[in-house]
């Protein structure tokens, strides 16, 4: 499977690349031996994602779901955005190559990283409840490749 | 957009010169080779002259050539070949780790049906270490199948040694020669090579067509079972459009070698010069003397091999790269791996690999185009910003 025109847009012409100075929280996922980073900067005020930029060493696809994630969730509050998938974001590029859904998973779990981060600077709750509420995964080896 | 090829090791652009011979054994004279009419009968000459032109630039007997589907099919009945017709001899082959998948899956293969196989390692630059060769020989051993040249990262191999040490042990060697042909004169009796595998395509010749040497004496059984076909070694009717395109394309390679070799040459360390004058944290890859002339192999540091292949595409450049994403496996090239690179290097590698047709103006674009999309990428990197912020030390 090739890649969409949707999905060559997005890694041609990524949204939001760069690096909130101020960020409230930051996310990042996956490792170089992979050959995928994923690192997630947000900015929230009154419960809502009001900017938000990433940082992405990887493929095409890790480029353009790091980019359409950032669009997506960018404006809402946090709790839509911990209730994106991963699917989603694979939907909303009109597919991936089977081979390349873990980039989605990494950027799903770049936002949930990135506003744990936000919670854990905020300091109101506890890490178990962190955990629950952002769906973090315990282990930390990529699921892909198993490094 | 004009297209600028780069990638001459995966493929290259059939010469005019070999498209003009082919062309009439599909349309008039498309007689089955076997048969006793004329038109059968003219082929069969047609054949039997590509592979006398074979056997000349081998410098073997053209009844020790075999034409075959190509290098992957060369590889598989050398190797399955000579290994099931000696193994009342022994069940021990030596390869290297750096092989191309046709050699490598097949030892594997092998192993699952009772032989041992020895993956030599190589040195950083890809070099097969030969005391390792040595100590590896065992009584039970009999075949060492190590390539010629590398397809990735170009390392040509110490292919003279190797050929000593196999047959003062009296063990087969075979070699992959299939980046070889083309590039390197190749003399199978002063190699001392009992096997070699090469494939048209990557001469300017059609892709489907290779060509096995085998030496006379040496036992090996068919790979493909049916008609009597290559001297009962080889079934199917004969690919006569494809043979004859073989032989005009290695007649031609071997013509104007010197001077083909110093052109790409020429081009390649001009390319490899300019990379490293503009683009700082980079690695060239493989031996910088011992390899093949239009070969280059490059990481640029803190950036993915795919989305540098992407990109490149965007602006019609054709090339190739070592990284996960485009190995068709969770991880990179297995020839970067065994030369050391670390994992996050070899994801970020670039083959440039030039041919005849490549001009000192498609480099330059080539240069300036990477320039840009390296810098743009490094931009988007997570690990270009750790290392900037480190103080771009590490």
């Amino acid at each position: 499977m090739e890649y969409t025109q949707k999905v060559i847009h997005h890694y041609t012409n990524p949204r939001n690349v760069g690096k909130i100075e101020d960020a409230s929280g930051v996310g990042e996922v996956g490792n170089p031996v992979c050959g995928d980073i994923m690192k997630m900067y947000i900015k929230v005020e009154n419960n809502i994602i009001v900017d938000v930029k990433f940082k992405t060493f990887g493929c095409g696809a890790a480029i353009a779901t790091s980019s359409i994630s950032t669009e997506m969730i960018k404006g809402k509050t946090i709790e839509e955005a911990l209730e994106l998938k991963n699917t989603d974001v694979v939907n909303e590029l009109g597919g991936l190559p089977p081979v390349k859904i873990h980039c989605s998973v990494l950027a799903e779990e770049a936002i949930h990283e990135a506003i744990a981060d936000y919670y854990r600077k905020e300091g109101k709750m506890t890490e178990e409840e962190i955990i629950k509420k952002c769906k973090l995964k315990e282990k930390k080896e990529c699921e892909a490749c198993g490094h | 957009m004009n297209t600028v090829y780069l990638d001459n090791s995966a493929t290259t652009k059939v010469d005019d010169e070999v498209l003009k011979v082919m062309l009439p054994y599909f349309s008039q004279n498309y007689g089955n080779a076997s048969s006793i009419y004329s038109i059968g009968r003219e082929n069969r000459k047609a054949i039997e002259d590509a592979r006398e032109k074979v056997a000349k630039i081998l410098n073997c007997n053209s009844n020790e050539v075999y034409f075959t589907a190509g290098g992957s099919e060369s590889d598989n009945t050398a190797i399955k070949g000579i290994a099931y017709a000696n193994k009342n001899k022994g069940n021990h082959i030596i390869t290297s780790k750096i092989e191309h998948p046709a050699v490598l899956e097949t030892c594997k293969k092998l192993e699952k049906d009772g032989f041992e196989v020895s993956y030599i390692s190589v040195d950083e630059n890809g070099i097969l270490n030969l005391e390792e060769l040595k100590d590896s020989i065992r009584p039970t051993t009999i075949l060492i199948s190590v390539m010629f040249a590398n397809n990735e990262i170009g390392t040509i191999q110490p292919i003279k040694e190797i050929g000593e040490i196999a047959k003062e042990k009296g063990i087969y060697f075979h070699t992959d020669a299939v980046q070889a042909v083309g590039n390197i004169k190749i003399d199978v009796e002063k190699l001392n090579i009992d096997s070699l595998s090469l494939s048209a395509h990557k001469f300017y010749g059609p892709k489907g067509i290779g060509a096995l040497y085998v030496r006379k004496n040496v036992p090996f059984v068919k790979f493909i079972d049916g008609g009597h076909q290559e001297r009962n070694k080889r079934a199917g009717t004969e690919n006569v459009a494809g043979i004859v395109g073989l032989g005009k394309a290695i007649e031609l390679a071997y013509k104007d070698l010197d001077e083909h070799n110093e052109k790409i040459k020429k081009l390649r360390d001009y390319y490899v010069e300019q990379v490293e004058k503009r683009i700082p944290y980079i690695k060239v890859n493989g031996d910088r003397n011992k390899r093949l002339p239009g070969n280059s192999n490059i990481s640029f540091r803190f950036i993915e091999g795919e989305s540098l292949l992407l990109n490149l595409d965007l602006k019609g450049i054709c090339a190739s790269s070592g990284s996960a994403c485009t190995s068709g496996s969770l991880d990179p090239s297995h020839v970067l791996l065994a030369i050391g690179l670390p994992h996050e290097i070899a994801h970020g590698s670039l083959r440039v690999s030039i041919g005849k047709y490549n001009t000192k103006e498609e480099i330059d674009y080539v240069v300036d185009s990477l320039v840009e999309i390296v810098e743009r990428l490094r931009n988007m990197s997570p690990l270009w910003e750790e290392f900037i912020e480190n103080g771009g030390n590490n």
